[in-house]
């Protein structure tokens, strides 16, 4: 037993020394991996303490923009063109919703819910994350939104949200001037600064909603808000509130123009009237109108191909692009010319027979009169706008001397104003035809151009800016859409200044005295052309009727056959403006196969000037107001 | 070595040279250092578990409940005397080699891995008593023979750590058969392996790693591998784990966002934040100051369960209480080094501050062990 008892201590002995060996061992190994551990938390904690708070910030920070509002549009009076207003969208939070099916069949019944809507709700689901509010309706009116409102206890998970959206609450009216906004497309949003419209989903399209888009628009706002790993917004740090657009008020006289509008209802054409003093537009024209309140929300594909392929063409701006034969309104200016230049004196006479020839040409070139109009000087040419004495003239002043006077008055170019897409028209010359055509000038050509045929091509804006120069005396002014602009509602209205342009040289200013007494004699005088105004006038105008013929389709070619007989008829044109003695509006107007200019054009023109002089109508523009409630139903 | 003179069979005068307070905790068989390091430990679980819980009094309710469970288990299995155990040693091992192999055949399935055996009033995961079951039957059988083992010997032992080892890597649950295998072999260690065939078999390991690669890993642990070694080459994928709990460490910084301040946990980023990533939290809270005061709170039970293992009086205890505490070392390594990107995702706790049951109760009848190793000791009785 001594023996064995010895033998096992010993072992116990061993054993011991080998386990705290070991155990030593163990000991050490562990000290090790504790510094590794440390050494690791220490590179996590302290060393890259910076890198790691930045990745923590950056997870659960996130910016998100604020839109801004866009700017209102007024009138020069201060009626209002273009508003926000709230605009409610029924959403749906699928997280907050217990049984799908049974709540859209709730909505069905309390509001019309299309297949398109459903259809696009459940594929806008599928992209969302569960607590973001997916849309199902919009554009709720009033009466669905308090059904809902009143059932909200059954819903939910649902929500009416409230954002703000363009409308036009005059509806029609100055749709061509004001424009549109609407959604934002691939190729704007390419071209765009991509951070100022990151919260923005439209954008100005045509009109002065497009011109100036940057100033409406104003700068966008950011809030820097706390978001967890699923990207729900717990908390707002802090924002930067957004600038909102500035306020834009045009020239434009929404009275004059809902005149113009009416009066014009039944046809296609333009009108622009101007105040010759500064360049003002006071009204802007183009008929027939469309409601630009369709474009804000997307316009269905039914109305837009209403829109766009109807043969009147209501979206084709014609008071900017509708280039047109001037008529015998470019008689005044080409009579001007012949005095002006030396070539024709104020008393030259010319027997009128009704035709007219010259040398090297076979063809008689008819005046509008059959018998002619007997002995005629420039007055009487103008006043009753005697063709033959035209082409007379034309003949002594040469195309080159024509073309570079009408150059003088902006006939043939851009007129600058404050809106896109202007066209230029077409004032015609011997080089023009050399390098377009590559064809000589013929000296037929040169009489037609005399009485505003031809070639030449002339929009309703430059049409009223040179009358607007000739009632000046020469002097001239770019048309101007802007009248001033407001930061916010009640600051200041900063107006912005008349930019003059290069003034027609006068060389004896009796030349231009002859030549629009000539103007005023059209409508005060007995045998004038527009004598049909001057009943119970109040003021006295001077103008210039014009009759353009139409030669071809070539224009509107989309015209149907049976259509051809209308769209052969005359242009109807007028130009003038009033008063006689102290101009402050100026005017020109085409009515598409109007006919006769004095006829038709006339009467118009002067309802206009009425309005804006004598401010007749005391509300026109609440009529407008009412009729586009109406429509917008 | 005075008192082995003494012929008493008592363990009196051990207790005499106690304090009045320490001799009560000893007559009920805790062991007053180690509970204090553990009741320490688990408080600040609950301090954690309150912030990661997002101020959830429901879940610190129900690990309170499991943790005063988990205290029964621990006092309960302090009353057992190691020799009792070590009779019980076969038995434990030979019902939870039986069980594992059921759990194959006809197990649970759940989260995508068969672990559990459903009792009928219970499920069990018998891979858990095989935590207990596989160094007590180790040290057992080499206990038997003077020590340092023979190579016969050697060769069952560690038959008897691989079979368990490879049915519970089969499951599949890497993190646990990876702490079986190193319980058993602590024990082999300690007991004496010689230095030449633990580097030969850590080569042998090492070459035989690419077949361990294609045949024996699942897809999932594979890619957890993989993404351990980059895991930026899927952030959102099974690199988000990683990447998250990186930034919740790092942006901790020295002194931590402060109790409940933690932004990667609060606002969601940090996955499994009250289980296996707590520690996550903790160091985005507390700080690396904070995380000193946790590591050194495990360096003390750790240590105090060397001294345990040191003091044994018969090689059986000595391997048992040093394999166990080498393991829960384990633990602790294997959990932290995962979640600071050290080491890949396998599933281990952060013993007795993570959420969760089972695990807990296993450490804590460990712990049992050491405190019944510690206070059962009396004079070697021939």
């Amino acid at each position: 037993m001594a023996f064995d008892n010895q033998q096992r201590l010993k072992d116990h002995f061993h054993e011991t020394m080998i386990f705290n060996q070991r155990t030593l061992i163990a000991g050490v190994i562990m000290f090790l991996l504790l510094i590794l551990l440390l050494s690791r938390l220490v590179y996590l904690q302290i060393t890259n303490q910076q890198h790691y708070a930045t990745l923590s910030d950056n997870n659960r920070v996130s910016i998100r923009p604020i839109p801004p509002t866009r700017g209102l549009i007024f009138d020069r009076n201060g009626v209002l063109l273009a508003q926000n207003l709230p605009s409610f969208t029924l959403e749906i939070v699928p997280e907050h919703v217990e049984n799908l099916d049974k709540t859209l069949a709730t909505l069905k019944q309390l509001i019309s819910i299309s297949d398109e809507d459903l259809k696009r709700f459940h594929k806008n689901r599928r992209k969302k994350r569960r607590f973001e509010g997916v849309p199902l309706r919009f554009r709720l009116n009033e009466e669905e939104v308090a059904r809902i409102s009143v059932q909200q206890d059954q819903l939910d998970g649902v929500l009416i949200k409230a954002q703000l959206s363009r409308h036009y609450p005059q509806g029609k009216l100055a749709s061509h001037a004001v424009g549109y906004v609407s959604r934002i497309n691939e190729n704007e949003l390419q071209k765009l600064n991509a951070s100022n419209y990151s919260a923005t989903t439209h954008i100005g399209k045509v009109g002065i909603e497009r011109t100036y888009e940057t100033l409406l628009h104003g700068s966008v706002g950011f809030q820097h808000v706390e978001t967890n790993a699923q990207g729900r917004v717990l908390r707002v740090l802090d924002r930067t509130l957004p600038i909102s657009g500035k306020n834009l008020f045009l020239n434009l006289d929404s009275k004059v123009q809902a005149i113009a509008e009416q009066s014009l209802a039944d046809n296609n054409g333009a009108l622009v009237a101007i105040d010759p003093r500064d360049g003002s537009v006071l009204a802007m024209v183009s008929v027939p109108v469309y409601d630009p309140n369709l474009f804000v929300h997307g316009i269905s594909s039914v109305d837009y191909k209403a829109l766009s392929t109807s043969p009147e063409r209501p979206l084709f701006n014609r008071a900017l692009r509708g280039q047109y034969p001037p008529g015998s309104t470019v008689k005044p200016f080409l009579g001007l010319a012949g005095l002006e230049l030396n070539l024709l004196q104020q008393h030259h006479e010319l027997d009128c027979p009704g035709w007219y020839m010259i040398k090297s040409d076979e063809r008689r070139y008819r005046d509008w009169k059959k018998e002619g109009h007997a002995d005629t000087d420039l007055f009487k040419a103008i006043t009753e706008s005697c063709d033959v004495f035209f082409y007379d003239l034309s003949v002594t002043l040469g195309i080159d001397n024509m073309s570079s006077y009408l150059a003088k008055f902006g006939l043939g170019q851009k007129t600058g104003i404050d809106i896109r897409g202007e066209l230029a028209g077409l004032n015609p010359s011997r080089e023009w035809k050399r390098r377009n055509r590559n064809l000589p000038w013929f000296p037929g050509e040169t009489l037609i151009t005399g009485i505003g045929q031809g070639f030449m091509l002339t929009t309703p804006i430059q049409l009223a800016s040179a009358t607007a120069a000739i009632a000046m005396m020469g002097e001239r002014y770019k048309p101007r859409m802007l009248y001033g602009i407001q930061d916010e509602q009640k600051s200041p209205i900063i107006k912005t200044q008349a930019k003059p342009l290069k003034a027609v040289p006068v060389s004896d200013e009796k030349n231009w005295r002859y030549v629009i007494d000539a103007m005023k004699n059209v409508v005060h005088g007995l045998h004038g052309t527009a004598r049909g105004i001057k009943y119970n006038l109040k003021y006295p105008i001077a103008g210039k009727t014009g009759t353009a013929q139409v030669f071809g389709i070539a224009q509107d070619a989309e015209y149907k056959k049976e259509e051809i007989a209308k769209k052969l008829q005359d242009h109807a044109l007028f130009i003038g403006y009033a008063p006689f003695d102290d101009p402050k509006i100026a005017v020109a107007l085409i009515v598409e196969n109007g006919g006769s200019g004095g006829a038709v054009a006339a009467p118009i023109v002067r309802k206009v000037m009425d309005e804006y002089l004598l401010k007749l109508d005391k509300n026109p523009v609440k009529n407008v107001l009412e009729n586009s409630g109406e429509t917008a139903q | 070595m005075n008192w082995q003179s003494d012929s008493s069979s008592t363990n009196f005068r051990e207790e005499n040279r106690l304090s009045a307070g320490r001799r009560l905790f000893y007559r009920f068989h805790i062991d007053l250092p180690l509970w204090i390091g553990i009741i320490l430990l688990s408080a600040m679980g609950m301090v954690v578990l309150y912030s990661a819980g997002d101020k959830s009094v429901e879940l610190l309710n129900r690990q309170f409940v499991r943790l005063f469970i988990a205290f029964i288990v621990m006092l309960a299995v302090a009353q057992i005397n190691p020799s009792t155990l070590k009779h019980w040693a076969p038995w434990m091992y030979g019902i939870g080699l039986l069980m594992l192999i059921a759990v194959l055949l006809l197990g649970e399935v759940g989260k995508g891995a068969q672990r559990w055996l459903n009792l009928g009033l219970f499920r069990f995961q018998p891979s858990e008593l095989m935590k207990i079951a596989v160094p007590i039957m180790v040290a057992w059988y080499l206990a038997e023979a003077p020590l340092p083992p023979r190579r016969g010997r050697l060769f069952i032992a560690a038959i008897m750590v691989i079979v368990p080892t490879l049915l519970i890597a089969k499951q599949p649950d890497l993190g646990t058969s990876v702490l079986i295998a190193s319980s058993g072999f602590f024990v082999l260690l300690l007991a004496g392996l010689g230095w030449k065939l633990i580097f030969s078999v850590t080569a042998l390991m090492a070459a035989s790693a690419p077949i361990f690669w294609n045949y024996l890993l699942h897809d999932y642990q594979r890619q957890r591998i993989l993404t351990f070694i980059n895991p930026e080459t899927d952030p959102l994928g099974s690199g988000y784990h990683i990447i998250q709990s990186t930034i919740a460490i790092g942006s901790g910084g020295l002194y931590g966002k402060g109790w409940l301040n933690g932004t990667q946990a609060h606002l969601d980023f940090l996955p499994e934040r009250s289980t296996d990533f707590v520690f996550a939290v903790f160091s985005e809270e507390f700080g690396f100051l904070g995380t000193l005061v946790l590591l050194a709170l495990y360096i003390a039970v750790i240590s105090r369960g060397i001294v345990i293992a040191v003091n044994a009086q018969d090689t059986f205890s000595r391997l048992v209480a040093g394999s166990l505490t080498l393991t829960f070392f384990v633990y602790v390594f294997v959990n932290i080094g995962m979640v600071s990107g050290i080491l890949p995702v396998v599933g281990l706790p952060l013993p007795l501050i993570s959420y969760g049951g089972t695990s807990m109760v296993t450490i804590m009848a460990a712990f049992g062990i050491l405190m019944s190793i510690q206070t059962h000791r009396r004079l070697v009785s021939a």
